[in-house]
């Protein structure tokens, strides 16, 4: 008994020392340092602000045929809704073209002639709404936008016609009352931010010591592959760690984000996460055989997926199925979901159980073969 | 120029020496553009909805069978427990209730007004501003058929009406794969040639060989230049696939001058391969190299108008973005082969890649010393 306890004490202090070799390499770069902090930090900085999918001042065209009080008060309406912003006049059907062509322009709003005059006389006349609908997602949504803003218009001629019956719609905006875009984004950037970084960095650190020729000396030491890998993960745990409670700050005061939940769950979570990222470096790196292959593994082949697949950006349920199959494999898709679950549903664990476990699968799963496929031999 | 293509020749054997990076520029990016296309879309429908009638009179289910008609929303769940609408909204299985209350009938004729209430997970704005909408225009037009009915009114006369007509010039049938396919591969192209550009001087470095490269008689601009063609060339092969599966598979329109988007297109790779040489001179290791092509590139693409319009941008993050090069050449490739674009309408971009790349060279040449 007493021969066993020292040899784990020793494996113990060598697993430590490794630690502490690591710690080392990493600290003596400040430059890594300001790598590892400030790109997350300078990110979600911009990206925070930059992006959102809210429609505001757009640049629209009119066309207006009629140049009558009533033409002008609809367009006046349009300009000051806050979405759009006239930004030139068009005198023909000819030059719509030619605008579009331009680029800025997404919209031209046509008048018919003697708008007004229909209006007052026949209580009835027509527009047009020209989309530039090359980007079919912006122009569906300008010209649903417009056609609200023609609506209202119309409410406040005809008064508040009272109907005999009402049902009043109450509705309430769950969550999010105030339908602030960073809400929807924030969560997700966050995601990406550590997914990419943190997969970045492991992945690169042992496919190095295999180009620089440093692996054999790892090898040829007494410690065992999980050992090697642990003291690898060590200190990149302990920076990611900081980097993930640095980006939620970020966050919360910055950006306004609220955590409606449990801080603790939350900090759980992001662990959890941050444990998976790393070890799908860990294993991009026993795979690849040079610097360059693990970073195109780890950032080639991660960053878009994890953007366009996640439900960061775009809804996973509007997907076509088999895609909504693919997204399951990324963890970003369930992080995402138990970052917005817990900071803005307020949930507990009973709801992101299920989510916790399939992460909880992943990692095992991605440090099970990472050990399996580290070669303890050089080729 | 013997000597540019000696170094020319070198590089591209060093690329395809490397059989595991084959794959990975050559099969990667087509593979990418084929299935993520697919997903790029904020088009909403099948709104998972949840309902709790309290009444099950005729009028509530006949509201209920109105929602599920629309196609819009799906009615995934129909319960009389309100916590129980209010977990499908934690757990995601709803993203609106609609809540029907008791006696909805009787107060609707007794009162001839009634109240409901529709709960909808706003974490998305948008989304949740647009089905909400399309939610209260399903009710009302419900309560004008009712109310009709009811009252035996004949139809609301009077009122003033504006009809709309919208049309969709470029893409009538709004399919949003035609204007995503282009920018896509944009992100691609990228993608490679900045990461093999960035960190190809750096690893001549820290293998060693820039030692033997800087003791033979190149010029510092013929060692750059021969450096970006090949990957010059590589990119624009890319580009040449990833558009052959556009035309064919997607059906893009192709309306501009293939010959101008190719001209556009090398004066882009120009300034974006510069810009990984650049990143390659300025640093020791090609970690560091990583890193930053990494900073650089993650900002260029969320910024390039592909996921997010740039129009939607604060002003500040607009003025910005004249200094991304990626987000230039989105706008080109989509402004030539959806719209038809000619040089005339694209000019400002050109001058502004033009400005930039030689920037990005001069940086470049300078910075990048015969020492090791």
């Amino acid at each position: 008994m007493h021969c066993v306890s020292t040899t784990n004490k020793q494996k113990m202090k060598k697993l430590l020392g490794f630690i502490r070799k690591e710690f080392y390499h990493i600290l003596r770069d400040p430059r890594t340092l300001i790598v590892v902090f400030g790109i997350p930090v300078v990110q979600i900085m911009l990206f925070g602000y930059v992006i959102t999918n809210e429609i505001k001042d757009v640049s629209i065209a009119v066309f207006d045929q009629s140049n009558d009080v009533r033409s002008h008060e609809l367009i006046n309406k349009i300009a000051s809704s806050g979405y759009f912003i006239v930004e030139e006049n068009v005198h023909s059907f000819n030059e719509i073209n030619e605008t579009f062509k331009r680029g800025k322009v997404k919209e031209v709003i046509v008048l018919e002639p003697n708008f007004g005059q229909k209006l007052e006389r026949n209580q009835k006349s027509s527009i047009r709404l020209i989309a530039d609908a090359s980007d079919p997602n912006t122009a569906n949504m300008i010209v649903n936008y417009t056609k609200g803003i023609v609506a209202t218009y119309v409410n406040t001629i005809n008064g508040n016609q009272q109907l005999p019956i009402q049902i009043e719609t109450r509705g309430r905006m769950m969550y999010n009352p105030a339908m602030k875009g960073v809400y929807m984004f924030i969560p997700g950037i966050m995601t990406l931010i550590l997914m990419l970084v943190s997969a970045m960095i492991s992945s690169i650190s042992l496919a190095r010591e295999k180009e620089i020729g440093t692996m054999e000396i790892l090898l040829s030491s007494p410690l065992n592959p999980a050992q090697i890998i642990l003291g690898k993960l060590t200190p990149y745990f302990i920076l990611s760690i900081i980097n993930a409670s640095l980006i939620i700050s970020l966050g919360i005061f910055v950006f306004g984000v609220p955590v409606v939940g449990s801080l603790v769950l939350l900090m759980a979570e992001c662990i959890l996460f941050i444990l998976v990222a790393l070890s799908l470096g860990i294993l991009i790196s026993t795979v690849a055989k040079t610097q360059q292959v693990a970073m195109f593994m780890s950032q080639f082949a991660l960053m878009l997926p994890t953007i366009i697949l996640s439900g960061f950006v775009y809804p996973i349920e509007n997907m076509p199925i088999p895609l909504q199959i693919i997204s399951n494999i990324l963890p970003a898709k369930w992080f995402i979901i138990i970052l917005k679950d817990i900071m803005l549903k307020g949930a507990g664990f009973t709801f992101i159980w299920k989510e916790t476990l399939v992460l909880v699968g992943m990692l095992l799963f991605f440090v099970l073969l990472s050990i399996k496929k580290f070669k303890i031999r050089l080729e | 120029m013997k000597t540019l293509f000696f170094i020319i020749q070198k590089e591209f054997l060093q690329v395809f020496r490397n059989k595991s990076m084959l794959p990975i520029i050559f099969v990667m990016p087509i593979v990418q553009l084929v299935v993520l296309v697919h997903a790029m879309t904020f088009e909403i429908r099948n709104i998972p909805m949840t309902v709790v009638d309290h009444d099950l009179s005729g009028y509530s289910q006949r509201l209920v069978h109105k929602f599920a008609a629309t196609g819009f929303f799906i009615i995934k769940n129909a319960t009389p427990s309100t916590q129980e609408a209010n977990n499908d909204l934690m757990t995601n299985d709803a993203k609106i209730v609609l809540e029907i209350p008791a006696h909805f009938e009787r107060d609707l004729i007794r009162n001839t007004k009634a109240q409901i209430q529709l709960r909808v997970n706003a974490i998305d704005g948008v989304a949740a501003g647009l089905s909400n909408a399309y939610a209260n225009s399903i009710i009302a037009d419900f309560n004008q058929n009712i109310a009709l009915e009811w009252m035996k009114v004949a139809k609301l006369q009077g009122g003033t009406r504006i009809t709309i007509d919208e049309s969709y010039w470029y893409n009538p049938e709004l399919n949003y794969k035609t204007y995503m396919v282009p920018g896509l591969l944009v992100l691609l192209v990228t993608i490679i040639g900045m990461l093999l550009s960035g960190i190809n001087l750096v690893r001549e470095k820290e293998i060693g060989t820039m030692e033997q490269l800087n003791v033979t008689p190149i010029k510092k601009y013929q060692l750059l230049i021969g450096k970006m063609l090949p990957f010059l060339c590589i990119a624009l092969f890319v580009m040449t696939i990833g558009l052959n599966i556009g035309y064919f598979a997607f059906h893009i329109p192709f309306v501009g001058n293939l010959l101008l988007l190719y001209a556009m297109a090398i004066v882009y790779l120009v300034v974006a391969l510069g810009f990984g040489l650049l990143v390659s001179t300025l640093v020791d290791t090609q970690q560091q190299a990583m890193f930053i092509a990494f900073f650089f590139m993650m900002i260029f693409i969320m910024m390039s108008g592909l996921f997010t319009s740039i129009e939607s941008m604060p002003k500040w993050g607009q003025y910005l973005d004249r200094l991304n090069p990626v987000a230039y050449f989105v706008r080109i490739i989509r402004m030539i082969l959806l719209k038809g674009s000619g040089f005339r309408d694209i000019q400002t971009e050109f001058w502004s890649l033009v400005v930039y790349g030689i920037t990005v060279f001069t940086i470049a040449i300078a910075r990048y010393h015969k020492r090791a």
